[in-house]
This record gives structure tokens, C-alpha cells and sequence, in this order.
């Protein structure tokens, strides 16, 4: 009973907030309105027993996205002020209604019964390397879309690399520099238990570097971490590494596989899964980490396109 | 705290729940400040005090059900909150302060 109020109370919450932050006149309080949302949605997603997305929605959606939203807003006030006239608000509701219509059809859709993935995602759960189901589906039987995931991600950096205007010279206190100080050797601690976790329970590459990612920022809006910026060929490298080292790996995986096999892309030696998902996770984490980093803090394209279009193509 | 058949002794249980109401009182009370102060400064004060200190207690009124490594990890994100609540207080009654002595 409790808890049925405490759901109710809950899809109550996130209409309530969805509806308040398209329709608030000012484009900041719209935002403070979405990371709420986001954090409900957290919440809306682990009372679904689906801990994983929980922790990528509070990390990406809430925290990330906010971020974003926040550096947005903060260039785009020097122009006009960001009050939004009726019609305006009202054209985001239009499309969002058009999406809900489309989703709603989709899970019309649905067929009644249960899905048979579960029972076969279970079945080759022993052939993955991991034990977690998520994981597994992620980076071993369905590790094709992780990888163009990793790609959208890569191209979604280039992309705002090219239209980003030179980040406002902003004032650091030192009391919020000492905290992110103090903050940064326990987000990369955590970041590694979230990477090491996601073999056996919700965690993973995603979580642990928009993790990662987050206290990068803090610091950097702290003007720490000089270093860390596009003109850096480290950081390029690292960011393109995420790509790369999971093609690479699928490479080594097709090298390995015993003459008498069918060769199939993508697909790890069930022995040596472990350490091949361990290997590509840990450069995806590194390489959403600083994309994400550099997606929020941004940094004014450094005058050499050609450089970066290159990197692009290493992809 | 828990006995052999599971349950929580009345003693336990009686506290346990005081901590949780003071605790919610504090929440409230901090959520009506934040509500209704007319400042920046007083809201920040009504909703950082409260909430720092009404966590803790609903921290320590939850401990009564769980083992101790949970109570550990309970108390450590109790500090964390504490910690992050006063700093962003600090950082945000800063803004408003500068914002105010320009205007």
C-alpha cells in the first residue's frame, strides 16, 4: 500500500516536473526543473528494477545534461535575455506530443507474452565472460550497438568542437577549489568500482566516466587540469581510444578464432571474454569520460579543422 | 540491535522511529523555510541547516535495521551530504552576496 503511494506520488512528481520545466518563462529555472526530473527519473527507474539505467539517468541524465544545459544557457545570456514568449514554450509540447504518440503506438505494439531474449540472454550468460546480464548484452551479444554508440559519441564531440565559441573566463573561489580537490581522488575510486562492478552488478564503462567525467569538470571549471583539452594529443588519442581499442579487440577476437569456427564480427573467444570486455570497457570509460569533459566545459576550436577532421577518420 | 527471531526490540523500534520523525520534522521545517524566507541568505540557512541535520537523524534512525557495514556506509554518505550540503551553501550565499553588492 505504501509503496503503491509512494509510486503514485512519484509519476505524479515527474508529469508534474516534466510540464513545469517546458513551460517555465525562464530558461534557467526550465533547467533546475530538468535535473529534478532527472533525478525522479533516477528514482522511477530503480522502483522499475532497473538499477542500471538509475544510474545512467542520475549520472548522464540529471548531472551531465544539467551541466550541458547550465554552460548553454551561461553563453547564450550574453546576447538576449533568456525569457521565452508562449508560443515558443509551447512548440517544444507540440513535438514531445507527437513523440509520445509514436511511443505510445510502439508499445501497442508489444506482443502480451514475455520476451524470449531473457531466457536466451540467460542461457549464454556462461559463454559471455561476465556475469552481470546487462553487461553481457551490452558488451558481448549486442557489443555492435555499444560500439556505434561510442561513434555517435566521438562525432557528437566533433561536431560541437566546430560551433563552440570561446568559453567565458569565470572566477574560481578557493573554497570550491579545495572541495574539488578533496572530491576527486573518491570519484576516481568510485569510477573504478562502478567500471569493475558492471562484470557482476549494475556499474559499467558509461556510468563510471560520466562519473569520472563529472568531477573532471568540476575541476576544470576550478581551472585545474590545464592539460585537458582538445589541443592536448593525449586527450585526442584517449578520446579516439574507445573506438578504437574496441575494433581493435574485435580484430584480435577474429585473429583468434579457431580455424574450424564460423568468424563472426564482434564476437570474444568465450575464455578470454572477460579480459577482452575489461580491456574495451576501460578505454570506452576513459574515452566518455573525456568526451563528455570536453562536450560540457567546451573549449574554443583550436585553429587546425584538418587535425581534427583526421581524428574523426581514425575512428 | 536485532534479536534472534529478526525483529526489533520495542525499545529499538520506539527509538528508531522518534530519530525518523525528527528527522522528517527537520525536513519539513527546512523545505517550509525555503519556501517562505524572504532572502537568499535565510532560505539557504532554513534549507542547508535543516536538511544536514534531519538526514543525519533519519541516518542514524535507520540504523537500527541494518549490519554494521551498511551502517558504515550509511554514516559515510550521511558526511558526504553534510559536506557537499555546507560547501554548496558557502559557494551559492557567495554568489548571491557578490551579485547583491553589485546591484
Amino acid at each position: 500500500m505504501s509503496l503503491l503511494l509512494f509510486d503514485a506520488i512519484l509519476c505524479l512528481l515527474l508529469l508534474v516536473l516534466a510540464l513545469a520545466s517546458m513551460l517555465s518563462r525562464q530558461l534557467a529555472h526550465a533547467v533546475i526543473l530538468y535535473i529534478a526530473f532527472g533525478l525522479m527519473m533516477a528514482l522511477a527507474w530503480a522502483r522499475l528494477a532497473a538499477p542500471d539505467l538509475a544510474l545512467a539517468e542520475a549520472a548522464i541524465g540529471a548531472g551531465l545534461t544539467g551541466a550541458l544545459c547550465f554552460s548553454a544557457l551561461a553563453r547564450q545570456q550574453l546576447h538576449h535575455p533568456a525569457v521565452l514568449s508562449w508560443p515558443k514554450r509551447l512548440w517544444p509540447a507540440v513535438f514531445v506530443l507527437l513523440m509520445l504518440g509514436g511511443v505510445l503506438a510502439a508499445l501497442l505494439q508489444l506482443p502480451p507474452t514475455a520476451s524470449p531474449l531473457v531466457v536466451m540472454t540467460q542461457a549464454e550468460l556462461g559463454n559471455s565472460g561476465v556475469s552481470h546480464p546487462v553487461t553481457a548484452v551490452l558488451l558481448n551479444f549486442r557489443s555492435w550497438d555499444t560500439l556505434l554508440e561510442l561513434v555517435v559519441l566521438l562525432l557528437a564531440l566533433l561536431g560541437a568542437l566546430q560551433v563552440a565559441p570561446a568559453a567565458k573566463p569565470t572566477t574560481s573561489w578557493p573554497l570550491s577549489l579545495s572541495w574539488s580537490r578533496l572530491l576527486a581522488p573518491m570519484v576516481i575510486l568510485l569510477a573504478g568500482y562502478l567500471l569493475w562492478a558492471g562484470a557482476s552488478q549494475p556499474g559499467g564503462a558509461f556510468q563510471a566516466g560520466a562519473l569520472l567525467a563529472a568531477g573532471a569538470v568540476v575541476l576544470r571549471l576550478n581551472h585545474q587540469l590545464n592539460w585537458l583539452g582538445w589541443s592536448n594529443f593525449w586527450i585526442r588519442l584517449l578520446i579516439v581510444s574507445g573506438v578504437l581499442v574496441f575494433v581493435l579487440a574485435a580484430l584480435l577476437a577474429v585473429l583468434l578464432t579457431p580455424d574450424n569456427a564460423d568468424v563472426i564480427w564482434l564476437r570474444w573467444p568465450p575464455q578470454l571474454a572477460g579480459s577482452f570486455i575489461l580491456l574495451v570497457e576501460l578505454f570506452a570509460t576513459l574515452a566518455i569520460a573525456l568526451t563528455l569533459t570536453l562536450l560540457v566545459v567546451g573549449e574554443p576550436a583550436a585553429a587546425e579543422p584538418t587535425q581534427q577532421k583526421s581524428g574523426g577518420e581514425d575512428a | 540491535m536485532i534479536d534472534s527471531t529478526g525483529q526489533l526490540s520495542t525499545l529499538s523500534t520506539v527509538l528508531s522511529s522518534l530519530l525518523l520523525m525528527v528527522g522528517l520534522f527537520f525536513f519539513i521545517a527546512g523545505s517550509i523555510g525555503m519556501l517562505r524566507f524572504p532572502d537568499s541568505f535565510s532560505r539557504l540557512h532554513a534549507v542547508t541547516k535543516a536538511d544536514s541535520l534531519g538526514l543525519g537523524s533519519i541516518v542514524a534512525g535507520l540504523m537500527f535495521y541494518g549490519e554494521l557495514w551498511q551502517n558504515l556506509l550509511l554514516l559515510l554518505i550521511w558526511l558526504l551530504v553534510l559536506a557537499s550540503g555546507s560547501v554548496s551553501c558557502q559557494l551559492l550565499a557567495r554568489f548571491a552576496k557578490a551579485r547583491q553588492d553589485k546591484t
